[in-house]
């Protein structure tokens, strides 16, 4: 199977991938994920147990996962990228028919002592599916519209599931995470606009279709203040945390919004609220800091991938990880509606844990085999 | 070919990557310039807000001044308030430790229902009170054995004790919740918010209020976000109520009040000299306490529909038409207009006419030949109604209200009536009729129009003894350098000395002449006589019929048709300090009803004495601590 897939078909040793692994980039994401320790030790009122702990133990299974996918050879990843998609599809559709069955709306699936949220899933198959396709598309043919076709469908399917749990949110990431491997790919600039001209529109009939509750979310978004013990509140306390934070904040576990309960979510969605307001804005932007370096980090392993389809792959993980960034930050600081993003390494929370990071192992795979040349099949 | 696409392909990936990068890089930045927008520009209204979220303001009650008598003895204080309150989440069952609880104290003082109801309604952690007003005992017997029963917690409050019931209550009042309508009327003070905080509803606790109230203390609190309190930031311990210090001598009291019996009465006493009311009793009262605690319905009933009115104070809000007592006014009046000399007599035949109407004096054979002394002395109608009709009605308004009657004196507690001196112009203002002949004739003694209370009665008769001088009426020794006032402080009324002496022998006289109508009330111990005079108030006219069929005597008529009975006097006579007016309520005649009471009460203040005591000193006034039962 590798001989149809390289055209260079040299199997780097294993000893060579430990030594040539980025470690720089593996330092930072250790370094990202101690803050979130740090918080959540904070959130225990000065304590390892009962979040800490668990979410170092979750990181330690996570990073052998993120070694372990980091190893195995970019062209596997590619022949996989289909069928892999595809099972995540076919867990969408199976948790969607276990809803209908009768267990109402659920989003995951229990295996035993963890459970499997396919959204997740699909958050990675998805870019790794879109990767595959542009790799293979032709340059003349990516701007072609026809060939937009399938791809688009490859995006729409599982975002349409997802939005059905129903799960804004993530229907959303898919969807931007999607545009953004269209975008790398060399899909023309107008027609994102076109889709950006009719999206918005349509945004405004859909609106009609969303839950009550979603459409609360969107309106006191607006107007936080509006209704400060109801749907408001939330974002009104995180506002109130961050700015009660001043530049060099209370302190650790000197947080009276979070330590006094004012501040809901502190462990996952307002983690970042909790931060700034005992650190202050020094801390929020030296964190900012570690994930830009980390997004650097992801831009310069796609530059230097000979292959198109590890260029793509990395550009597309990486913009996930950073929509995640954005999209929490800019909620917990009512700039965007809470729409129920983790933030990356520091949210308590296993799932997104370990999606990040096989996310990352899947950028540094693209590292270690950045020269080897995949042509296009056609 | 393949290569040149590769090629390709990597340098618009490139420019696309960059212009990824890009967006995300502004992006990032309007993230970090949220940031600083929040932190730095708005830092200072967030913090304020976190502060606002977090801390508690909570009001510290302060302890109320105590209200004490002359001499210190405390008439209203504070009593511990021995309670137990229950906070659901440290038990397991709310009904398993109230059946604990229930050991103790007999099970029907623990209200289950309302108990087990605030907890359905409350946080778990806010404490719900379950028993208050414990005994001591009960208290400690609860107190040792709490480790056994879970949730309960031990508290002590403050609560409003009146340890003399009934015998102050219409002086000192009571206190009670604050109402909405309080809120809306009072001066705004944070501390009425407060729901144990009780407030002065009559009397003193009324009328000083704002003194005995205090000011309250703060506690900083800091709380989580289901208000439960994580600790105290800060406290500023309030100020305590400063005492107030009556003029009441509570011996005094307690003798005036047990003298008065079961009677519908009034008595005041009080000193000539500096106007302090020693004692001022209405009868029947009530329990301030039962106020204090919440009244039972059945107990309130009951005090409304009492025909002796309980919760009236009749000694300052009670009317009475004064009767003869009202004719030292008359006889005043005539003196100091020169309508008559001293000297002046009138022949009583029992009656006299005035056009077709025959008015009668009390004495069916009359008195015969009078002067004025005797004319007192005797109560001689026939001679009042003469020298009235020559001084006229107006000029004896004026003199009446020389010595307070018809106006408000000002007392220091709520309630007080000024009672009614008619003149012409009155008459014709509020009537619109003219006055009449025989007004006057009725007016001269002390019927009619004419009301008194027993307050302004007292003043009267205090501003008669103490030769002409505008003493005022107080209850209270109010603040250190007012206690010092006598009467060489205030106003003489400008009284002709001469007639002024004349009336008072006439009084002399109506107590220890052979004739006077108060004789069997003498006061026989050397140096304490009293002087006085009597007077009884008619309540209904009698009737021509009942004058031909012969006058009924007064205890054969139904009670609420009787006569008021009154007396008012002053002793010793010789150097006067202290006077008196006792109103008994359909008593029959002021000679046998009244002017017995008043003896006995003059004879036990002159007895205490508490003007030759030393009193209670300003400097004790502030001492105010919580004293036991």
């Amino acid at each position: 199977m590798l001989k149809e897939l390289g055209q260079k078909n040299v199997n780097i040793p294993l000893t060579h991938k430990l030594w040539d692994m980025n470690w720089g980039f593996v330092l930072l994401i250790c370094a990202t994920a101690s803050v979130g320790f740090l918080m959540l030790y904070s959130a225990a009122g000065g304590n390892f147990e009962p979040w800490a702990s668990r979410q170092m133990m979750r990181f330690g299974i996570g990073m052998m996962l993120m070694f372990v996918v980091a190893f195995v050879d970019i062209r596997i990843w590619l022949s996989l990228a289909y069928p892999l998609y595809a099972i995540a599809l076919l867990l969408l559709v199976g948790v969607e028919v276990m809803g209908v069955i009768g267990m109402g709306a659920q989003r995951w699936i229990n295996l035993g002592p963890f459970q499997l949220q396919p959204s997740e899933v699909m958050k990675i198959t998805l870019i790794m599916a879109l990767a595959r396709y542009f790799h293979n598309l032709g340059l003349e043919d990516t701007r072609r519209i026809q060939w937009l076709i399938v791809p688009i469908l490859l995006v729409m399917a599982p975002a349409a599931l997802v939005l059905r749990q129903p799960d804004l949110g993530t229907a959303l990431l898919l969807v931007a995470g999607g545009g953004i491997v269209f975008f790398a790919a060399g899909v023309s600039l107008w027609k994102f606009g076109a889709v950006i001209g009719v999206a918005i529109p349509s945004g405004f009939f859909a609106y009609q279709f969303l839950h009550e509750y979603q459409k609360k979310r969107i309106l006191t978004f607006l107007d936080p203040e509006s209704d400060p013990l109801g749907a408001g509140y939330h974002i009104l306390q995180s506002k109130i945390a961050l700015g009660s934070g001043g530049v060099f904040g209370k302190g650790l576990l000197h947080g009276t919004q979070s330590h006094l309960n004012y501040l809901p979510e502190m462990r996952t969605d307002f983690i970042f609220s909790m931060l700034a307001e005992e650190f202050g804005m020094v801390g929020g932007l030296l964190l900012f800091a570690l994930y830009v370096l980390l997004v650097l980090y992801g831009y310069a392993i796609a530059y230097r991938s000979r292959n198109h389809f590890g260029k793509l792959l990395a550009v597309g993980m990486t913009g996930v990880f950073f929509l995640y960034i954005f999209i929490n930050a800019a909620m917990v600081m009512g700039l965007v509606p809470v729409v129920g993003v983790p933030l990356p390494l520091i949210s308590y929370g296993g799932t997104a844990m370990l999606t990040l990071l096989i996310g990352f192992g899947l950028i540094m795979s693209v590292y270690l085999h950045r020269d080897i040349d995949i042509p296009g099949k056609r | 070919m393949a290569q040149d696409q590769h090629k390709e392909k990597a340098k618009i990936f490139n420019r696309r990557a960059l212009m990824l990068g890009g967006a995300q890089a502004a992006l990032m930045s309007v993230l970090a310039g949220r940031l600083y927008y929040l932190q730095v520009i708005h830092s200072d209204e967030y913090t304020m807000l976190a502060d606002e979220n977090r801390i508690n303001i909570q009001l510290l009650a302060p302890l109320r001044g105590r209200i004490v008598d002359r001499f210190g003895v405390e008439i209203a204080s504070n009593r511990h308030n021995y309670r137990v309150i229950l906070v659901p989440e440290q038990t397991s069952s709310i009904d398993k430790t109230l059946d604990a609880l229930a050991q103790y104290v007999p099970a029907e003082q623990i209200d289950r229902e309302r108990i087990l109801k605030e907890a359905k309604k409350k946080r778990s952690f806010v404490p719900i009170p379950v028993l208050d007003n414990l005994s001591w005992e009960q208290f400690a017997q609860i107190n040792v054995n709490s480790p056994y029963i879970p949730g309960i917690q031990m508290d002590v409050g403050a609560t409003r004790n009146y340890p003399y019931g009934d015998l102050f209550a219409h002086i000192v009042g009571y206190v009670g919740a604050v109402s909405e309508k309080d809120l809306q009327t009072l001066e705004p003070d944070p501390l009425l918010e407060l729901p144990e905080v009780r407030i002065g509803k009559s009397g003193i606790e009324k009328s000083y209020d704002t003194v005995l109230r205090g000011k309250a203390g703060i506690s900083r609190l800091e709380a989580n976000a289901y208000g439960r309190i994580i600790r105290e930031l800060g406290r500023q311990e309030g100020i305590p109520g400063s005492d107030v210090v009556l003029t009441i001598d509570k011996q005094l009291q307690e003798f005036t009040a047990k003298r008065m019996g079961p009677e519908s009465a009034a008595a005041v006493i009080m000193d000539i000299h500096t106007g302090d009311i020693l004692s001022m009793i209405s009868v029947p009262s009530f329990n301030p306490n039962s106020f204090a605690s919440g009244i039972s319905t059945k107990e309130w009933k009951g005090l409304v529909s009492n025909p002796k009115r309980p919760l009236g104070n009749k000694a300052i809000a009670g009317q009475y038409p004064p009767g003869s007592t009202f004719k030292m006014m008359v006889a005043l009046a005539a003196l100091q207009e020169g309508v008559i000399s001293d000297s002046y007599q009138v022949f009583c035949r029992g009656h006299t006419n005035l056009g077709k109407h025959r008015f009668h004096c009390w004495k069916r054979g009359g008195h015969g030949k009078l002067n004025l002394e005797n004319a007192i002395a005797q109560s001689c109608d026939v001679y009042f109604y003469d020298i009235a009709r020559k001084v006229g009605p107006d000029r004896i308004a004026e003199m009446s209200r020389r010595f307070g009657l018809g106006e408000k004196l000002g007392i220091d507690i709520l309630g007080e009536k000024s009672g009614l001196i008619p003149t012409k112009d009155w008459k014709l203002a509020v009537q619109g009729v003219r006055w009449q002949g025989g007004e006057t004739y009725n007016m001269g003694i002390g019927q009619g129009y004419v009301l008194t209370t027993p307050l302004q009665l007292a003043v009267m008769t205090a501003r008669l003894a103490n030769g002409g001088k505008a003493v005022r009426p107080r209850l209270t020794r109010g603040t250190e350098a007012s206690s010092l006032i006598s009467t060489e402080g205030a106003a003489a009324l400008g009284v002709n000395p001469a007639a002024l002496k004349t009336v008072l022998r006439g009084m002399n006289k109506v107590v220890n002449g052979k004739r006077g109508t108060a004789r069997r009330s003498k006061i026989s111990t050397k140096g304490w006589e009293m002087a006085g005079k009597t007077g009884t108030a008619q309540v209904r006219r009698i009737s021509r019929k009942e004058r031909i069929d012969g006058v009924r005597k007064s205890n054969e008529k139904p009670w609420i048709e009787r006569d008021h009975a009154l007396f008012v006097g002053y002793a010793p006579y010789d150097d006067p300090r202290y006077a008196v007016a006792v109103i008994v309520e359909h008593g029959g005649s002021g000679s046998r009803a009244a002017a017995p009471i008043a003896r006995d009460l003059l004879q036990e203040t002159l007895r205490l004495d508490p003007l030759r005591r030393s009193s209670l000193d300003a400097s004790a006034r502030r001492q105010g601590g919580e004293q036991d039962a």
